[in-house]
């Protein structure tokens, strides 16, 4: 029977997502690593490296600076990544139930799908010496005529990486926060907490925070391994003398003298140390934090600046979103700029030719982007949803362990694993281009997706699959015809989310399609070492607009498919 | 004025609520010490919605007048933690990270000494027949064991009053009598005017005391 | 039969050039192999300028050859070695990513010695003799090294210094001078991070002229006392850092971003390898109107780009077709109009007939631009094995603070 053979081929289907999923996670990573194992300990035919030798780590320890290179990144990922917490915490427990929140809810929701290029070059344009902060100062206040000699973004200890990493990541982690707040029954609990006399913000540290905290742990040590391994914010933000070790890792796989490889191999491992070591700071902060606070918990002080630090909260939002809205303010005005010198704050006249001159050329890349991030995104999409439908035909719940290989792209530092990618895809003879970027990028959708997407799925009221059964559906049916339609929103909101991340890649694109895939991330990190601000403003814009365009399709979409269906309309 | 009140009297003064200018609950009562008014209605009347306006809970969707008032404060202007209210929810919602004796020392006020706070909780453990369980996870206690853990909490923390909202509906039949006579019996004790919601018409003849009925919006 | 006078020109022109570009027999051969070819030329991507060229060249190359020519836009040549050694180390020694790129110095030095280049096929196209090698050595030497028909010449460069007339009146002309200049501007001047190779000719400009022994710059570095020869350069460095754009402890990431702070007001003063960038960077609203450029007194460093083919590249003939269509008379004036990209040709034009010549005129006078009677003497570039000695030298005394 049809029916039934159809039904048999879904079950099948779905009983092999999984694994194909977890091989698509783990295998090229896996093999990236082993791709520069080989180098960092000599070997590398191809270069005449035919013994195993310690070399190159004594050439990499001799490399001036190595240490600061260390610690600026560990510094720069942990501070970044607890700044973002503080931030979250602090705003989550001042103003959970609070009309303010909504609002600042609202106008980071859309922050999330800025592409790191562009947060870190708009807030280069910002607060650089000449730049939009200082020109709308100047000279009435400043008394400057030529921009000041001052060393921001860029300085030294990596304040401006760690604004810009903790303006991109805050977004992030708040969301994760807001999705994970009804799994630890938080509104009930905080309620509770207020109802025996906490303040808000200490009812929710002391009340909310300890069960809120194991469910955002990993995406808090992907913010880490990020932050402790990113090249492109780090290119723009950071500092250079020296940068970070990603970045050092990056320019000496760049290097002219191709014996500098077996060096850069082992650099790339030390990164992948310089991370586990960062995480592994983070988790004996986490003990000692633990262990500090087991007694303040249960001190019954119910009150601890609350207002103070609240307010705090609020006003370091406020800023963290006025940058972030300054910025883009700035990308928008450059874009529309010609000369335009300091200290004018407003350029005049304003043209559409830098528009004009990009349309040719960026065209293409909208339409590469596009394509890629709709291909990885569908690829990813089938695989999520698969891995979760199997969790429901099988009743097997995915084990924390399984989970943890889900975040294995976003932990392991892509500097490490891409070069070694790169060298297996030559020796699989698998051509540089589509494939491979397409595939490359969904090595990074596919977790984001599953994320955003696993919690609606395993939450959706199984009594609905149930009540189908009985009317003689099938499983397929069920899925097609009652767990689709009723995760409208979800899904729709995860292939943006997939779709944003695929946008924003800037190694992956570069390093598996040889260059000769051009996105609009490429060319907006690319013009971005160039000297025209007016182009890298309009790549950067369009950077942008991508994934805001795939937000509000997710959003938009189901208000007007769905308008007849009240009950599944965004909230 | 009613403000004088400086009793432990629990008064809802003209108290109006509505959705959207249709009129939701409408209640204006003062409550003694020790007397437990029972707020009574099929769901979707709007008792949870005068229970969340009293608490300080109240979704802004909803317009509300009138002012409660408890040992001379003006309640509607402080925000919930300020109001000194003890409310006990339908499920006991003690905190899985805290041990039972944390989940105590959480509602204890603070300002004594260590010592003198563990004392007083091995002494309110004792109180509802569970010595010796400080150290316990809450998760292994049976679910009467919690809600009696989630009472001596909110009475540690020494409320001016009480809000009960279905506090029994979760419980089976056996338990629920044991809860109820323990739940009257601490309020009696502590002479707390108290407000319960509910739909079962056994809470309120247990309660004993005056029965308010909402009606269905027609 | 009268033939109209013009027609007779012409026809003496195309004669002329046919006795001055004798084709190799297999010539045709190659451009009939290399017709529906897509050719995959990896060159930096960072100028729009120069991106709008290679797409002019793309179109002409469509028209002419059938050939379709994809510009893979990259930030840096070695990104490219890394390519093509990385397919060698895999045993792709036929159908390599890489058709086409655009090369010189050190990457060419690298690419050179571990045989990743195909060829020699430079001297083999037919638009290769209008550069007239023999009276113009360095279209067969690259940084000293030989390039033994691997590389074709395509465009010259030279170090050229600019400055905002309305802020500085008279520039410094000499090194010694720029230092007393920046004692007085603090903070106006500076020089790319070494090793972007901006940064890295400044200070190879800056040894030529303070260093005692000259002529050891030009033969391997393995050679020479280093220390002893590098040492005025590393005086004159700590000197000058405390003055630069950020007191010496940041740097511009390249040239263009060095611009870009020109354009931005920060810096005064500034340098670039392309002698008419300042001129089109006006032109083009990114710089002061008021910009002027002029050479050291001494003379300035001096360099010939090159594109090469690597070993295994997939279309060797298409990419031979377009090397030689770089080197054609139209191509080359087109590159140099100032208002296309202005780069300067690297043909000789007495070699070419007086028509083809014309076109390479350039009478205009733009704001910004280098006036003949400005530019100064090329020097040459030292040895390639220079550069990363100076590299790690200079990034163990400045790469760290």
């Amino acid at each position: 029977m049809g029916h039934f053979r159809r039904s048999r081929l879904f079950l099948m289907a779905v009983r092999f997502a999984p694994w194909l999923a977890m091989a698509l996670l783990i295998v090229p990573v896996a093999g990236g690593l082993a791709g520069v194992i080989g180098p960092a300990f000599g070997w590398l035919p191809a270069l005449d490296g035919h013994t195993v030798s310690l070399t190159p780590w004594q050439a990499l320890w001799r490399q001036p600076g190595l240490v600061d290179m260390i610690s600026l990144s560990l510094v720069t990922a942990l501070a970044s990544t607890l700044g973002a917490l503080i931030l979250v915490i602090l705003l989550l427990g001042a103003l959970l139930e609070t009309r303010a929140f909504r609002a600042i809810q609202r106008l980071l929701s859309p922050l999330l799908a800025v592409p790191h290029a562009a947060a870190a070059i708009g807030i280069g344009f910002l607060l650089t010496p000449s730049g939009l902060a200082n020109r709308a100062m100047s000279p009435w206040l400043t008394g400057w005529s030529y921009p000041p000699d001052y060393l921001f973004p860029g300085d030294p200890w990596g304040a401006s990486l760690i604004l810009g990493l903790v303006a991109k990541e805050m977004p992030f982690l708040l969301l994760m926060s807001l999705a994970a707040l009804p799994q630890c029954q938080a509104q009930s609990h905080h309620r509770l907490a207020r109802m025996l006399g906490y303040a808000p913000l200490t009812a929710f540290l002391k009340g909310v925070l300890p069960n809120l905290y194991p469910l955002i742990r990993l995406p808090i040590y992907a913010v880490i391994a990020f932050a402790s391994a990113t090249v492109d914010v780090a290119m723009i933000l950071g500092p250079s003398n020296p940068p970070t070790l990603a970045v050092s890792v990056i320019r000496w796989l760049n290097d002219p003298d191709l014996d500098r490889r077996f060096m850069a191999s082992a650099a790339a491992l030390t990164q992948l140390g310089v991370t586990v070591l960062a995480l592994l700071f983070w988790w004996l902060g986490e003990r000692l934090v633990v262990k500090l606070m087991s007694q303040t918990l249960t001190s019954g002080r119910r009150n601890h600046g609350d207002r103070l630090i609240g307010g705090l909260a609020t006003g370091l939002t406020w800023f963290i979103l006025g940058l972030l809205g300054m910025s883009l303010l700035g990308l928008m005005l450059w874009t529309l700029a010609g000369y335009w010198p300091f200290p004018e704050a407003w350029p005049w006249p304003l043209t559409i030719g830098n528009w004009m001159e990009a349309a040719d050329t960026a065209w293409h890349s909208v339409i590469q982007t596009a394509v890629i991030g709709l291909a990885s995104t569908a690829i990813a999409m089938t695989l999520a949803i698969g891995s979760l439908e199997s969790e429901i035909q099988y009743h097997r719940r995915m084990r924390r362990r399984t989970q943890l290989i889900l975040y294995l792209p976003l932990l392991v530092p892509p500097v490490a694993f891409l070069f070694g990618l790169v060298q297996l895809q030559a020796q699989l003879h698998i051509a540089p281009g589509w494939f491979a970027v397409i595939l490359g990028h969904t090595l990074f959708v596919l977790p984001y997706v599953f994320l955003s997407l696993s919690e609606s799925y395993r939450r959706l009221d199984s009594r609905w699959a149930q009540v189908a059964a009985t009317l003689q559906a099938s499983p397929g049916e069920v899925f097609r015809r009652i767990r689709l339609p009723l995760l409208t929103l979800p899904l729709l909101t995860a292939a943006a989310v997939g779709f944003a991340v695929s946008v924003g890649q800037y190694l992956p694109t570069l390093l598996l399609g040889a260059g000769r895939i051009t996105t609009l991330t490429t060319e907006a990190v690319s013009l971005a070492g160039g000297g025209d601000r007016r182009l890298t403003a309009v790549y950067a814009l369009l950077q942008l607009t991508l994934p805001a365009i795939g937000f509000s399709l997710a959003i938009g979409l189901p208000k007007l498919l769905l308008r007849n269906r009240r009950g599944l309309q965004p909230a | 004025m009613p403000g004088n009140d400086s009793d432990n009297i629990l008064h809802l003064d003209a108290i109006d609520i509505r959705l959207q200018e249709t009129p939701l609950v409408a209640i204006d009562t003062r409550i003694e010490p020790g007397e437990i008014l029972t707020v009574m209605g099929p769901s979707g009347v709007g008792k949870s919605t005068l229970l969340a306006f009293i608490a300080g809970f109240l979704d802004p969707a909803f317009s509300a007048r009138g002012n409660v008032w408890l040992q001379g404060r003006e309640l509607t202007r402080l925000p919930a933690e300020q109001r000194r209210l003890g409310l006990l929810f339908q499920d006991p919602l003690l905190f899985p990270h805290l041990s039972v004796g944390g989940n105590l020392a959480f509602g204890l006020r603070d300002g004594n000494s260590r010592r003198e706070r563990h004392a007083q909780i091995d002494r309110a453990l004792a109180d509802i027949g569970l010595p010796g369980y400080a150290d316990r996870d809450p998760a292994t206690l049976s679910g009467g064991q919690r809600s009696r853990v989630a009472l001596m909490r909110v009475l540690l923390s020494r409320p001016h009053a009480m809000l009960l909202d279905e506090p029994f509906s979760k419980l089976d039949m056996t338990l629920r009598e044991e809860m109820r006579s323990l739940v009257f019996s601490r309020i009696h004790q502590e002479n707390l005017p108290t407000l319960m919601v509910t739909h079962d018409e056994a809470d309120a003849e247990a309660a004993g005391g005056r029965v308010f009925r909402l009606l269905p919006p027609t | 039969m009268r033939m109209p006078p013009l027609f007779l020109l012409a026809t003496l022109i195309v004669i002329d050039q046919a006795s001055a570009t004798p084709a190799p027999a297999d010539w045709s051969a190659v451009e009939k192999q290399a017709e529906g070819q897509t050719v995959y030329w990896h060159a930096w991507g960072g100028d729009p300028r120069s991106n709008d060229y290679i797409e002019w060249v793309g179109e002409r190359l469509a028209e002419s050859h059938g050939i379709e020519l994809v510009h893979v836009k990259v930030n840096d040549a070695s990104n490219v070695v890394s390519r093509v050694l990385a397919e060698k180390s895999a045993g792709n020694t036929e159908d390599g990513a890489v058709d086409l790129i655009w090369i010189n110095g050190e990457n060419f030095a690298a690419m050179k010695t571990n045989d990743l280049l195909f060829g020699p096929f430079a001297e083999r196209l037919p638009n290769f003799s209008l550069t007239r090698p023999d009276e113009h050595p360095e279209m067969r030497t690259d940084f000293t090294v030989p390039t033994e028909g691997y590389e074709s010449p395509w465009g010259r460069a030279q170090l050229t210094f600019y400055h905002d007339s309305q802020r500085v009146d008279s520039p410094p002309r000499s090194l010694d001078a720029l230092l007393d200049w920046a004692q007085h501007n603090p903070g106006r001047f500076s020089y790319p991070q070494v090793p972007n190779f901006l940064g890295t000719t400044f200070l190879k400009q800056a040894l030529i002229t303070l260093a005692d022994d000259e002529e050891a710059l030009y033969t391997p570095v393995e050679e020479a006392d280093f220390d002893a020869i590098t040492a005025p350069l590393w005086d004159y460095l700590d000197d000058l850092h405390p003055h630069l754009w950020r007191e010496g402890r940041r740097f511009p990431d390249s040239g263009s971003a060095m611009q870009r702070l020109m354009g931005d007001g920060e810096l005064a003063l500034a340098f670039t390898f392309n002698p008419s960038a300042p001129a089109a960077a006006v032109a083009d609203n990114q710089l002061p109107p008021s910009t002027r450029s002029y050479q050291l007194d001494g003379g300035t460093l001096g360099n010939v780009h090159f594109v090469a083919i690597p070993f295994n590249a997939s279309h060797k003939a298409g990419a031979m077709v377009t090397a030689n269509f770089l080197l054609s008379p139209e191509a080359q004036a087109h590159k140099q109009d100032i208002s296309v990209w202005g780069d300067p040709t690297v043909l000789d034009t007495d070699a070419l007939g007086d028509d083809a010549k014309g076109a390479f005129d350039d009478s205009q006078d733009i704001p910004g631009s280098l006036s003949s009677d400005q530019s100064a003497n090329i020097l040459a570039e030292p040895h390639p094995s220079w550069v990363d000695r100076l590299e790690e030298a200079w990034q163990a005394r400045y790469g760290n603070r």
